[in-house]
């Protein structure tokens, strides 16, 4: 950890400029730009399609940007990975969103754990791995089981100190929680925000949730059909104060069902 | 087939289901039998019931257990489970099957999996209602499409021909929905009909049922974990916790709950406009599960 530590051990933030992802001809992601400081927590809001999780996918390599750029920024005086890089690969991690499709069902913890440190040849993995699930709050006694052995909020605690072993400063978070109980939900977040402070994380949470995002980030974004709708500050959204209808509606929506709505 | 019989006109406080201490048990590991539902009791008339409760608590079980879905190593055991005074529990198989999609439907939870990928909207709706009905092709055909446009769907006629892969989580929703009410069924099961859902999509979907539920006076249970969005939709609401109801609320009166659970479960949920890290944790406590 010490000799990892040091070589990373200042904070780093993400910027994005006029990224724009497209499938055959289908645009996910038109033109969205956005600035992450070192240690901030950034939330993205949207509905199914908006492009929400493609941002994500294209700050980690996951998905084909068609133009714009995403580079690190922070106050080191060397130069900050470029991506693409192993390097940088190792300082953005993601969590994705269903537990029980993101974790090889064949593979013990252990085994899930010891990956991403073989990958980048990183040492002491027994001392790392249990030093891991220390911190997601499951102890040693998880560390030779299955994932079908495990329930959604544990497999979602291994995926979780499978992004962290690796020490990476900013963790991409795609709507961690929506497969989880209520009771479930607030534990993670609560492991989230812990760790977050800890470490001094840098955290881009996408979530259909506006009450989730809104607990988890200080500053927001709404998209829609690939297209930014508002960027506001969760204190803001906490207060109604929104200009754009679309985000208005989704707030009236995450109240719940009402006839006198609907019937509109 | 003769024609199905119409049903009799029921007085609005006659029960369309009644649940009386309905308990469900699977094999284990161990040589025993674990319950997942133990002795559940409800009566339902032509009312919106929601069941809440987490993974685990029985109420997918509960849902099943009443339309006979159960998995076949599963025990089901009532000393009462009537649906218009007809004994399920006593059923042969074929009047079970003739209930099923007849006169008891169900919408599940996830369009994807739910429906049959290699047969197109239209031919699926139109299989439900041939099972319980005869009629032409062509009959079968319009009923389809005008089922199609009771729940809202603009062009009927072009959704009709698509596979479920072609449409929108939502669409597909709506389409199993018309499958479902197709029959006219009494009571309805709706297992998560939204949880996969757009939260503006579940709203409209839910506005399509609500109408649907009001026109036909059917009877609705309405299964999900999502507490503040039943609580916002249904007459009233049994909270489940470990197989069993711990307590019943009205739609109204979820502020007042008095159980632990259910104002742990409302309480751990983070609102808009409440600043509070960390977020209070549910703490079970071993005697809930009692």
């Amino acid at each position: 950890m010490s000799e990892l530590g040091a070589k990373h051990a200042e904070q780093v933030g993400i910027e994005v400029k006029h990224l724009r992802v497209s499938y055959d001809g289908f645009v996910a992601v038109a033109d969205t730009s956005l600035r992450v400081g070192a240690g901030e927590s950034f939330g993205i809001v949207g509905e199914s399609g908006s492009g929400k999780s493609t941002v994500l996918r294209a700050i980690c390599g996951l998905a084909p940007m068609q133009s714009g750029t995403v580079q690190l920024v922070g106050s080191a005086t060397s130069p900050l990975p470029l991506p693409g890089s192993k390097s940088f690969r190792r300082l953005v991690q993601m969590v994705f969103q269903d537990p029980y499709g993101s974790l090889h069902p064949r593979q013990t913890v252990d085994r899930i754990l010891a990956e991403p440190l073989a990958i980048h040849h990183i040492g002491d993995a027994e001392l790392r791995i249990e030093r891991a699930l220390d911190e997601v709050g499951l102890g040693t006694g998880f560390r030779f089981r299955y994932p079908h052995q495990l329930s959604g909020g544990q497999r979602q605690r291994i995926a979780i100190a499978r992004a962290l072993i690796l020490e990476p400063q900013i963790l991409l978070l795609d709507e961690p929680t929506s497969a989880l109980d209520a009771s479930v939900q607030a534990e993670v977040l609560n492991l989230l925000e812990d760790l977050r402070r800890k470490r001094g994380l840098t955290f881009i949470m996408v979530s259909h949730d506006l009450a989730v995002v809104t607990h988890m980030c200080e500053r927001l974004m709404v998209m829609q059909r690939g297209q930014t709708v508002e960027l506001l500050s969760a204190a803001d959204l906490a207060a109604s104060r929104v200009r754009q209808q679309y985000t208005r509606n989704l707030m009236l929506a995450s109240t719940g069902f009402s006839r006198a709505v609907s019937n509109t | 087939m003769t024609a199905r019989p119409r049903r009799t006109l029921a007085s609005a406080a006659e029960p369309v289901l009644v649940v009386d201490d309905l308990r469900v048990s699977f094999p284990n590991r161990d040589g025993g039998r674990t319950e997942a539902v133990r002795g559940v009791s409800f009566a339902l008339g032509r009312e919106r019931l929601g069941i809440v409760g987490e993974s685990g608590s029985g109420k997918s079980q509960t849902g099943r257990a009443i339309l006979g879905l159960t998995a076949p190593e599963g025990l089901v055991t009532a000393n009462r489970l009537e649906f218009n005074g007809v004994d399920l529990l006593r059923c042969t198989p074929r009047q079970r099957r003739e209930l099923r999609g007849g006169r008891i439907a169900m919408v599940l939870q996830d369009p994807k999996f739910s429906l049959n990928p290699v047969m197109t909207i239209g031919e699926q709706v139109v299989e439900t209602l041939r099972a319980h009905t005869r009629m032409s092709s062509s009959q079968a055909r319009s009923k389809a499409l005008a089922a199609l446009e009771a729940v809202q769907i603009d062009q009927p006629e072009r959704v009709y021909k698509l596979y479920p892969h072609e449409v929108s989580g939502g669409m597909g929703q709506r389409a199993m929905i018309a499958m479902m009410l197709i029959a006219d069924p009494d009571l309805l099961i709706a297992d998560e009909p939204t949880s996969a859902l757009d939260v503006t999509v579940q709203l409209q979907v839910l506005a399509i049922l609500d109408a649907l539920v009001i026109q036909r006076g059917m009877g609705l249970i309405f299964i999900s974990h999502d507490l503040r969005l039943v609580s916002t939709f249904c007459d009233r609401i049994l909270v489940m916790y470990a197989g069993r109801v711990v307590e019943e609320v009205s739609a109204g009166g979820l502020a007042d709950a008095k159980h632990p659970y259910t104002r742990g479960l409302l309480n751990c949920l983070p609102k808009l406009a409440d600043d509070r890290h960390p977020l209070p944790t549910l703490d079970r406590q071993p005697e809930w599960a009692l």
